[in-house]
């Protein structure tokens, strides 16, 4: 792997080093602040759950990283994004696009949509040989079902010219997952990869996504908003509100203490069998408008913790401990008050 | 895929037969086409009934129905009331029709879906607002209108193109008169390419294809395109039978001796054999254009193939 052995702040090799990444979409009501300021970094072979509802600006911030941001109305307004050292945001579009499947890939929610419905798994799947490698039709098409072998699809060259609706929802999702593979990227983003799948079928999903990333020592970056799947497969996580980064963590650090109170709510609000009969805890309010986010800390209209500072002054990343930060006036106390 | 064919097929019968006999109702049952054929004068009576022998017109409807589709299907259509064989109208009438629309197809397919896509793909700017607005006012103005207009201009004012065209024209001459009969399905055409485009290019799928960093014009050409087309297949398919019966005004303006104008000869002079045995044929160019989009239906969509 090439690696010009970029390292920041908290030392070690960054493969993706996204900083200060700012968003914005420009709508008839008007700018949308979807992204503000967001940075994380994703070292090969490392897994970094983005976590945070929708609206939090998880998807865009992935596909600003990426470069398929719909623009207009979505522009990217500042920041930068080290990918192997060097600023994909300073490329020419040429340049971008090559990276674009090769070096990074994506995969999406819903399978179904996001497979193209008029051509067949092989030709969606060989079309990654054939454009970025210049394979021949014929090789490429031996690569697709190789591939489709790889992520487990039975009978896979009898399949290769079926279409996207003849398969079954994991079945599809398997073939996304194929498709990112084809080309052995080494940062591979899962927007939501299982949230569209039955519970059985998404463990499949997730042990065999996690799985390849272990072989092939990818970075990979998984948005969701289901704290479950989590825990099993991340390092680090990111907890996005609001369009920024509100507490990062090593995952089971966050799980024992989370050190900010929207984290503390989004782990409360997970329903528990030993707390069986009682009511569900559940964060007052709503996620605010990204073209109006409150002035402060843009949690605090929904905050148990709320004082007057947090409405005029927007918390910084206070570090928070080993490998952990948080974007909290009262970090420690939610800290203290978790254990 | 066979199975679709021979569905389709079958289901064509009933349409066939029903809309012919309803044709056939319609010129034979509403009006007494011996009384036509002599005009202002009273026919003499014993004449008149020797015609209507030989021409089946004193039997009950349903007999000369059956009679007149059994000789269809050994190629006879009868005889205009004045002699001519109607065959030999068709021969003379359907080549300059059928090239007439082609021409004008190939103009819908070229211009509008290509304005389309570069509307759609730039929605709400400049040229998709010019484009909208110049495909409205096409579309409300009658095409005996621009057909003047636009003969007058280029046929008369600068002479690019022949102002009237004979019945074995090549296709460049039917260029002018094609322009004018596409050019209110092409303003459709353009619409609907436009939407299709607009919609399609925020699907998930476009998104993916972005991803995998396919360059842009595979993007579009092999990812939207396709997905987009599939209703605009359906508007040209069906079209092609609405363009060659329904070139009335255009072959009248450009003096084309085809389909439209004969058929409006034949209602005009109730001249019942041409009137029946055209729109006959007719009912056939449009079922088998139906068929042909019914299988481009397939072959661009693959659910509907194994549906």
């Amino acid at each position: 792997m090439t690696n010009d052995g970029h390292g920041g702040e908290g030392g070690g090799t960054a493969l993706l080093d996204v900083r200060d990444l700012t968003v914005e979409f420009r709508t008839r009501d008007g700018v949308a602040h979807a992204v503000n300021g967001v940075s994380y970094r994703v070292a090969p072979g490392e897994t970094l759950a983005v976590l945070g509802e929708s609206g939090s600006g998880k998807s865009v911030t992935a596909q600003a990283v990426m470069g398929i941001l719909d623009s207009p109305p979505g522009r990217v307004t500042g920041g930068q994004v080290l990918f192997h050292g060097r600023d994909l945001l300073t490329l020419r579009r040429e340049e971008r696009r090559r990276i674009r499947g090769a070096k990074m890939a994506m995969i999406f929610q819903d399978a179904l949509s996001a497979l193209n419905p008029v051509l067949s798994v092989g030709a969606q799947l060989a079309e990654m040989f054939r454009v970025h490698e210049g394979t021949s039709r014929k090789e490429a098409r031996g690569r697709a079902v190789e591939l489709m072998e790889r992520v487990g699809i039975p009978a896979a060259r009898a399949r290769v010219d079926d279409y996207p609706h003849q398969f079954s929802g994991g079945m599809r999702q398997r073939i996304m997952i194929a498709m990112a593979l084809a080309l052995g990227p080494d940062l591979i983003i899962a927007d939501e990869p299982t949230t569209a799948l039955d519970v059985t079928v998404q463990a499949q999903v997730m042990d065999l996504l996690a799985e390849l990333q272990r072989e092939l020592t990818m970075g990979l970056i998984l948005i969701t908003h289901d704290l479950g799947v989590v825990a099993d497969v991340a390092d680090t996580i990111a907890v996005m509100y609001a369009g920024r980064i509100v507490e990062t963590a090593p995952v089971h650090a966050l799980y024992r203490a989370p050190a900010h109170p929207y984290t503390r709510g989004l782990l409360e609000s997970i329903p528990r069998l030993d707390h069986k009969g009682r009511r569900l805890h559940a964060i007052k309010g709503l996620p605010p408008s990204l073209t109006a986010i409150p002035p402060g800390c843009p949690f605090h209209p929904r905050c148990p913790l709320a004082q007057d500072i947090c409405r005029t002054d927007p918390p910084p990343l206070y570090e928070a401990g080993p490998g952990r930060a948080s974007a909290c006036h009262f970090w420690k106390e939610t800290l203290d008050g978790a254990r | 895929m066979g199975r679709y064919v021979v569905r389709r097929l079958l289901q064509m019968i009933p349409v066939f037969i029903g809309s012919t006999f309803l044709i056939f109702f319609m010129v034979y049952a509403l009006g007494d086409p011996v009384a036509a054929m002599f005009g202002d004068r009273a026919p003499d009576p014993a004449t008149a009934a020797q015609i209507r022998r030989d021409l089946y017109l004193d039997q009950p409807l349903g007999k000369q129905y059956l009679h007149y589709m059994g000789q269809i299907f050994q190629g006879n259509f009868g005889t205009a009331f004045n002699g001519q064989s109607v065959t030999e109208l068709m021969a003379s009438a359907f080549p300059v029709t059928l090239r007439l629309t082609l021409v004008a197809i190939v103009l819908e397919m070229l211009v509008g879906i290509t304005l389309g896509v570069f509307s759609g793909l730039r929605r709400g700017r400049g040229i998709d607002t010019s484009v909208l607005l110049l495909s409205l006012i096409v579309v409300s103005v009658p095409t005996f209108v621009s057909g003047y207009l636009l003969q007058f201009v280029f046929g008369v004012r600068w002479a690019w193109a022949a102002p009237s065209v004979a019945p074995e024209a090549p296709l460049n001459e039917l260029l002018l008169p094609g322009l004018v009969l596409a050019l209110v399905s092409l303003a459709y055409v353009t619409r609907l390419t436009r939407t299709s485009i607009a919609e399609n290019a925020r699907a998930d799928y476009v998104r993916t294809a972005l991803a995998k960093g396919l360059p842009r014009h595979r993007v579009i050409t092999r990812h939207l395109l396709r997905n987009s087309l599939i209703p605009v297949v359906t508007f040209i398919g069906t079209d092609i039978g609405a363009l060659m019966g329904g070139a009335i005004v255009t072959e009248r303006i450009f003096n084309i001796h085809g389909v439209g104008f004969q058929l409006y000869q034949g209602i005009l002079r109730q001249n019942s054999p041409t009137v029946v045995g055209f729109v006959t044929i007719l009912v056939l160019v449009f079922l088998l254009a139906n068929l042909l989009v019914d299988l481009l239906y397939a072959v661009l969509d693959p659910r509907i193939r194994y549906a």
